[in-house]
């Protein structure tokens, strides 16, 4: 059976257990005064766990499993022998004889392909059987021993929320297991870069052209410096340069000014704003706004202006971080308490005398937590630069020159057509732990920020 | 005591200050009501600007095209026609070339064939299959034409193709283009569709819900209402609210290195992109589900607690039942957010041309973002309105969306 079929099956499983052992529980609670320790559904809920779920965790496993262990088995098998050499090519044989296998593709690239199908659909069909068998297995062992507890004395209620209390446990260490998986992933793959170019040469190279890289010296053309200073200059510099006036101007306008009438319909438009995809801002900025910087460039007399300028994408994600700026500073400006600001206005300053010299600097550090935080996104942000920026690596100050960017390399390093274990691909891992690195950085930091300021006030 | 005399507010010192310090209010205030109209100004420019450029995608340019299929002599029966294997027969039959043929003498001037789209004769065969009595007669059938005269029809075409244009005159005209809504992508930008990236985004959506819900709702109710107050709390508090702000294409590098590297789950599949954007949303999820609950008043629980539920019933009960619009909200705008993801899936190898929509969880597929980013590098003409419809597509599936989570707060979240 397959596995979607193999669910489907233990959920079933599950079902006629919990009426079998409900039905046992009423059975002996007909006639009988004294107190129980569970309800029948208790009762139910209890066998029908024990059915349910050693099955489906085995299940799990096995689905993450078996498609290496048929491979595995395919590979063993006499016809693959005359695969070629773990590669590109060996894994287009496989996936083709996989298709062929399941009747999902009807003819063949590689010859070989369709003399290796066979022994798929063979070994396929093998390890299904092998996981139905298992799984009946465990669902019956599960339901025989649970179904031996129902009796009256047995607290099945208290087990029953035993076995709840441990998948809610279960469920919030998925959190930590995200974590370790990202950090080990990128370690993993990191270390295996700095193995072939020096730490030293990544961090502190000035040099980025990884189309070609010099097999004997590979750290002379995978220095990252152009891309640390082209992320920094269109995230924190340009972008913040459109985002804090607008985004706090903003803030200070809907908290302060507005009516309730005109915040009610203006606070959703910004929403809306943060909600647009990044891949449609990305278009714009590609489309709209890059000729139009470069049009502007030429007519003031900057002739060689790039149409994929830094300015360009800095611009667009700028206005993409408005919302977030606007409403981190809200949050900052309404903490500050109202006393400061009648005091303000009581000796006859003006609502924008209050606000410049008496609220902004009283929720400076909450901005600047926001900021700082509106920062890491920036610099994290992906399809605006892939879509706007270039990918020619150069250091400048220049808004109107091409620059690119680490999320922007690590998309063309790894959709490129190159074998998985050169230092080209690796080198995007190391760039990602990098933006890892710095954006964790920048949030704790931000936290704390905000976090001692809110305390503060308090 | 001082003594000082009151401030002559009078004097023409002060009445400046008083001008100056007033037009310094009003222009601040300016300030702050021109930063909102702008943001809202580039928010109404972009949709506007799609609006304008993506409306020509939904629709078409036809061409009048008389046919002799009598003439033709295609070895077909109309009792061949029905079912499915009427496609079978009317390729075999060799109807591509009688309809390029159709072509080649209708529109010698304009280009013959090359006037046609690539999948005119597939119209010509839908129609046929429809009405198998043309068969016997001579007719003349709209079909699609080839991508840049239609662009030229829409207004924005080479001189050359504005030329054929005005040569064909009125039988040239526009319908709606039924075939985006049914294909997938293709190579000629009159035959795309985006069903084929719709269904992906779907199958995706569908396994980022199933994860990620009920791990993010179990792990916010453990955390606000079980999870005892120590080290490994906080380890998974410090975790999610640092999932929470981590780079999405980081996810990406995850799938990529995890699901694809280490389980060497199948590339480009929905079920490999659905588990990448399920990590990401989870972290949303478990934070408004932690708001939700944490604004159930704790009254709720004492009194259920004080006529005998246990802990769980407590919560399953009486807390998480009155949480739960909260949650939904909470859990709609991280599947919006979600749909609207291009990055991480691009790492996963989401961005593979497929000609044909998904079949299952298993096979290549792409998702809209992504298509809107294929379509948006390809160099013809014809792809800038398809891209722009697609990215109206997506703006509608989000804003309806976002609309479905803020009635769902307006209509059931309660003030204690």
């Amino acid at each position: 059976m397959s596995l979607g079929a193999l669910f489907f099956v233990v959920a079933a499983l599950g079902l006629i257990a919990w009426f079998v052992a409900r039905a046992r529980a009423v059975a002996f609670r007909t006639g009988r005064r004294e107190r129980f320790s569970a309800l029948p559904g208790h009762h139910g809920a209890f066998v029908a766990l024990w059915t349910m779920l050693p099955p489906l965790i085995f299940l799990a496993i096995w689905w993450f499993t078996s498609p290496a262990l048929v491979t595995d088995a395919v590979i063993g098998t006499a016809a693959a022998a005359n695969l070629p050499p773990p590669g590109f090519e060996r894994a287009a044989i496989l996936s083709e004889a996989r298709n062929l296998s399941r009747g999902e593709a009807f003819g063949a690239f590689h010859d070989l392909s369709e003399l290796l199908a066979p022994a798929y659909a063979a070994a396929q069909s093998r390890y299904d059987w092998i996981a139905t068998a298992l799984a009946a297995l465990l669902a019956f062992a599960g339901f025989a021993f649970a179904y031996a507890r129902v009796r009256p004395t047995f607290a099945a209620r208290s087990q029953v929320e035993r076995i709840v209390m441990v998948l809610l446990l279960l469920a919030s260490l998925i959190a930590i297991l995200t974590t370790v998986g990202i950090v080990a992933s990128l370690v993993f793959e990191s270390a295996r870069f700095f193995s072939i170019v020096p730490v030293t040469d990544f961090l502190f190279g000035t040099h980025w052209s990884p189309q070609v890289i010099d097999p004997r010296d590979p750290g002379a053309s995978l220095g990252a410096v152009p891309l640390f200073w082209g992320t920094f200059f269109i995230g924190a510099v340009i972008a913040m340069a459109v985002a804090i006036p607008f985004g706090l101007m903003s803030a200070i306008y809907l908290t302060q000014y507005a009516r309730p009438s005109t915040r009610r319909w203006m606070k959703p438009v910004l929403e809306v704003l943060a909600g647009v995809p990044t891949v449609v801002y990305g278009y714009f900025a590609a489309l709209t706004v890059a000729p139009a910087v470069r049009d502007f460039a030429v007519s003031i007399g900057v002739s060689w202006a790039s149409s994929e300028s830094a300015l360009a994408a800095g611009l667009v994600m700028g206005v993409m971080i408005i919302p977030f700026v606007s409403s981190m500073a809200d949050d900052s400006l309404a903490a500050v308490p109202n006393s400061m600001r009648d005091g303000s206005l009581a000796m006859g300053a003006t609502p924008s005398e209050t606000i410049r010299k008496v609220l902004v600097p009283a929720a400076l550090p909450g901005i600047v937590g926001g900021v700082l935080l509106a920062v890491s996104r920036a610099i994290g942000e992906t399809m605006i630069v892939v879509m706007a920026a270039s990918g020619v690596a150069q250091l400048t100050l220049n808004p109107f020159a091409s620059t690119t960017t680490v999320t922007k390399q690590i998309v063309d390093l790894l959709t490129g057509e190159a074998e998985f274990d050169s230092a080209k691909t690796l080198a995007a891992f190391a760039l990602g732990l990098t933006l890892f690195v710095v954006t964790l950085l920048l949030n704790i930091f931000a936290l704390i920020v905000v976090k001692r300021y809110r305390e503060a006030y308090d | 005591m001082t003594d000082r005399a009151p401030t002559d507010w009078r004097t023409d010192a002060m009445r400046r200050r008083i001008v100056r310090r007033y037009g310094a209010e009003r222009r601040f205030r300016m300030f702050g009501l021109g930063a909102i109209i702008l943001s809202a100004g580039f928010l109404a420019f972009l949709i506007v600007t799609m609006v304008m450029q993506g409306a020509a995608g939904f629709t078409e340019t036809r061409v009048s095209l008389p046919i002799d299929f009598a003439a033709a002599e295609l070895t077909v029966t109309p009792e061949q026609l029905r079912g499915d294997r009427g496609n079978l027969a009317l390729a075999g039959a060799g109807l591509e070339g009688v309809v390029d043929g159709a072509a080649g003498a209708a529109f010698a001037q304009q280009g013959g064939a090359e006037l046609l789209s690539d999948g005119a004769w597939l119209r010509v065969r839908d129609t046929l299959k429809a009405n198998p009595g043309m068969l016997r007669g001579r007719t003349a059938i709209d079909v699609p034409v080839a991508t840049d005269i239609d662009v030229a029809y829409k207004g924005d075409g080479t001189p050359e193709a504005e030329q054929v244009v005005a040569a064909l005159g009125d039988r040239l005209s526009r319908g709606l283009n039924r075939d985006f809504f049914g294909n997938a992508d293709a190579t000629d930008p009159t035959r795309v569709g985006i069903w084929g990236a719709l269904k992906g985004s779907l199958l995706t959506m569908f396994v980022t819900l199933i994860l990620a819900f009920p791990i993010g709702v179990l792990s916010a109710l453990y955390l606000e209402e079980y999870a005892p107050k120590n080290r490994w709390t906080d380890l998974i508090e410090v975790s999610i609210n640092n999932l929470a702000a981590v780079p999405s294409i980081i996810f990406g590098l995850l799938g990529l290195a995890v699901f694809l590297g280490t389980f060497g789950l199948p590339r480009s599949a929905p079920i490999v992109g659905g588990l990448t954007l399920a990590l990401m949303t989870m972290p949303v999820i478990v934070i408004a589900g932690r708001n939700a609950i944490k604004a159930v008043p704790p009254s709720i629980r004492d009194a259920a607690l004080g006529i005998g539920a246990s802990p769980v019933q407590v919560v399953f009960h009486h807390v998480l039942p009155l949480a739960l619009p909260g949650i939904l909200t909470g859990t709609i705008i991280g599947m919006a957010r979600a749909l609207g993801e291009t990055a991480p899936l691009l790492m996963i190898g989401m961005r593979a041309f497929i000609a044909a929509p998904p079949e299952g969880l298993t096979d290549p597929a792409t998702v809209l973002p992504v298509q809107i980013f294929l379509w948006s590098d390809e160099v013809a003409r014809g792809f800038v309105e398809k891209t722009s419809a697609a990215i109206i597509v997506l703006l509608v599936f989000l804003l309806a969306m976002n609309g479905v989570a803020i009635y769902l707060r307006n209509r059931f979240e309660t003030r204690w």
